[in-house]
């Protein structure tokens, strides 16, 4: 067993860029989940707002790369409107419905043959971010050399990716704190207690509620560029309902209603996945035997590993509802 | 206590008011702030309320009383814009409604107390009150992003909170989780942040369920005091020795209807009211109070 491998590896999932991405989602997330109480289990979908923003732009509009930015948030705002209007007046649940289903019709439909023209089918979109990456170059960050810092080395490109993403992470989160802090925040977190006792005192309740799922959208929608912009390419399977679960898991884990949680969860979300993978991977290099009786192979590893995440997250809401961070009397989650 | 001798400026001028209606439903008064007309609202085959006429004299204290399911929060949600009516209208301070969003009431002045009370339980206290403000700039989320903006505002509201906390006697608990108050202080806490929105007419429903003796007494002053202030208020209770203590005006409600009105000693007496709570509670007197 390679313990210093598997260690580098999983301290780079603590800060790579999948913390990042879900850092920025989770922090959407927790504007609505976390503090108005809206059950939005389609994050995916505004994250793929986002990434077939950036991608058509190019794909398709043959326009400049940027316009992408401005389209996918334009996308992400019309969706929150169409899974809003119809479910806000309602109770919770309707929303949670509704969210979880737009996001698979999303899916479902850019990855159709039938609109391949516009999408790209089940390949999806590639090699658009290059007008992203010569920026990094501007900067001076050579995409193809590798920087190395302490135990960890990165290509130019994750570099760059990952100066941009943290950077998205840090002001996103503090502006995101401020809201929160200020009456605004207020009658979001009053709402999540009780909409009745917030409407008797002159809010217009669904206005607020409107606002935080376009808002918490939006910052999906971004999660989602950044994602893109990374992998360089735009593929719908990566905008699956799992994304959702694992970016709610990785939330829960830090505290829900804390921007300190959103942020540090989706990090050791990230560090303990990475960790589990490579040891599993590691152990069962040959299958794992009592008598005749396979336990686990290697192909395996996958789904064991998802089922440590299910498992977490179901300790968790036993022993832990508020996360790590969070403050139980104030934050703890109760799922009404 | 003598109630005559007592009696404030403003109680004087409600009850001089309320002294020429004669007692009977859907009586006019001199200077109403809410006017009800035909207001209809079925539940399935249950009429909860069926209100021909009911006027609310502008500056008074009015009990609104009746057995367990005469309908009176459902007239209080309707009235409020919490449920819709089937039919129907009213007028509330000279503007004419048939439906309306509840916080476009709040907005209008109207402001109410749920039967259940709705203290926001993982706010603090002093959080809960500053809720209650109106008009704030800094709950627009462009304006909640920049300090600047909002922080005179705030500092303006959380001294008027304090000040409310001060009279309701919470401010030991101004930083506590409003989860932390006993029934009786989330009462208070409810009524004190309703009156942070600037109301001209407070709808209590049921102030005093699950208030202990010693609060009564101090909530009854509370109420009083909002009289005095120049504010109307309108209150559900089953305590009839509260009612008569406190109110200028009494309405009885019974199955959706309504059934009397009139001043305190006039209702004591009348054979009508005795029968519905008669009829409703077995035989219990209207003089006990109710669980
Ligand atoms: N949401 C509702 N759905 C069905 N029936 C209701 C509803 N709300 C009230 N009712 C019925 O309407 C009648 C009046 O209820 P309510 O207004 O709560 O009475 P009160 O406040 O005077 O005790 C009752 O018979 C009650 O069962
Ligand atoms: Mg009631």
């Amino acid at each position: 067993m390679d313990w210093s491998l598997i260690f580098e590896l999983s301290l780079k999932g603590l800060i790579g860029i999948n913390a990042v991405y879900f850092a920025i989602a989770a922090i959407g997330l927790n504007v609505q989940f976390g503090y108005t109480g809206l059950l939005n289990f389609g994050q995916a979908g505004f994250m793929a707002c986002g990434a077939y923003g950036l991608g058509m732009t190019a794909h398709y509009f043959e326009i400049s790369f940027w316009w992408g930015i401005p389209l996918g948030i334009l996308f992400s705002l019309l969706l929150g409107l169409l899974m809003g209007i119809p479910t806000l007046r309602l109770r919770a649940d309707y929303l949670a419905i509704v969210t979880i289903a737009a996001a698979e019709i999303i899916r479902l439909v850019v990855r159709s043959v039938r609109f391949k023209h516009y999408f790209g089918g089940s390949d999806g979109i590639n090699r658009f971010a290059q007008p992203f990456r010569e920026v990094g170059a501007d900067f001076g960050i050579d995409q193809t050399q590798l920087y190395g810092f302490g135990p960890f080395t990165f290509t130019g490109r994750e570099l760059w990716t990952m100066i941009v993403g943290w950077s998205l992470v840090a002001l996103i989160g503090y502006l995101v704190y401020k809201l929160m802090k200020s009456p605004w925040g207020r009658v979001l977190k009053a709402i999540r207690e009780d909409e009745d006792a917030v409407r008797s005192l002159g809010k217009n309740v669904y206005s607020y509620k409107m606002q935080s799922l376009l808002l918490g959208g939006v910052i999906g929608t971004i999660s989602g560029m950044i994602f893109a912009l990374d992998r360089g390419s735009v593929q719908p399977d990566n905008y699956s309902r799992d994304v959702t679960f694992y970016i709610l898991t990785a939330l829960v884990l830090g505290g829900v209603a804390k921007v300190s949680g959103s942020i540090i969860g989706p990090m050791l979300f990230w560090l303990i996945f990475t960790f589990l993978d490579n040891f599993l991977r590691q152990v069962a290099d040959k299958p794992i035997k009592i008598g005749n009786f396979t336990i686990m192979q290697s192909t395996q590893v996958g789904q064991v590993n998802f089922m440590l995440v299910g498992l977490t997250l179901i300790l968790l809401m036993v022993y832990r509802p508020q996360g790590i961070f969070g403050n139980r009397q104030e934050m703890a989650f109760d799922g009404r | 206590m003598d109630a005559e001798t007592t009696m404030s400026p403003a109680a004087r001028m409600a009850r001089e008011a309320l002294a020429t209606c004669a007692a009977s439903p859907g009586v006019a008064k001199p200077d109403p702030i809410l006017v009800a007309d035909s207001v209809r609202r079925k539940f399935g085959g249950i009429t909860a309320v069926d209100v021909d006429h009911l006027e609310v004299q502008r500056g008074s204290i009015t009990a609104l009383i009746g057995p367990n399911g005469a309908g009176k929060t459902t007239l209080f949600n309707l009235l409020t814009g919490f449920d819709s009516v089937d039919e129907g209208r009213w007028s509330f301070d000279g503007r004419s409604m048939g439906r309306a969003a509840p916080h476009r009431m709040a907005k209008l002045g109207m402001v109410r107390t749920f039967q259940l009370t709705k203290s926001l339980t993982k706010l603090s206290v002093i959080e809960n009150m500053r809720l209650g403000a109106t008009e704030q700039i800094g709950e627009k989320w462009w304006n909640g992003l920049i300090d600047a903006r909002w922080r005179k505002q705030e500092a303006a509201i959380t001294e008027r909170a304090e000040e409310l906390l001060e009279r309701f006697k919470l401010s030991h608990m101004r930083d506590e989780y409003a989860g932390a108050l006993s029934g009786g202080q989330r009462k208070l806490l409810e009524m004190a942040r309703a009156l942070m929105t600037n109301p001209i007419l407070v709808m209590l429903d049921e102030p005093m369920a699950g208030v202990n003796p010693a609060l009564k007494q101090s909530l009854n002053e509370h109420i009083r005091g909002l009289r005095d202030e120049g504010m109307t208020v309108l209150f559900v209770e089953h305590d009839m020795d509260m009612v008569h203590d406190i109110s200028d005006w009494v309405v009885v409600m019974a199955e959706g209807r309504v059934i009397a009105e009139g001043t305190p000693d006039a209702i004591s007496s009348n054979p009508a009211v005795i029968d519905a709570y008669l009829g409703a509670h077995q035989g219990r007197s209207l003089l006990e109070d109710q669980p």
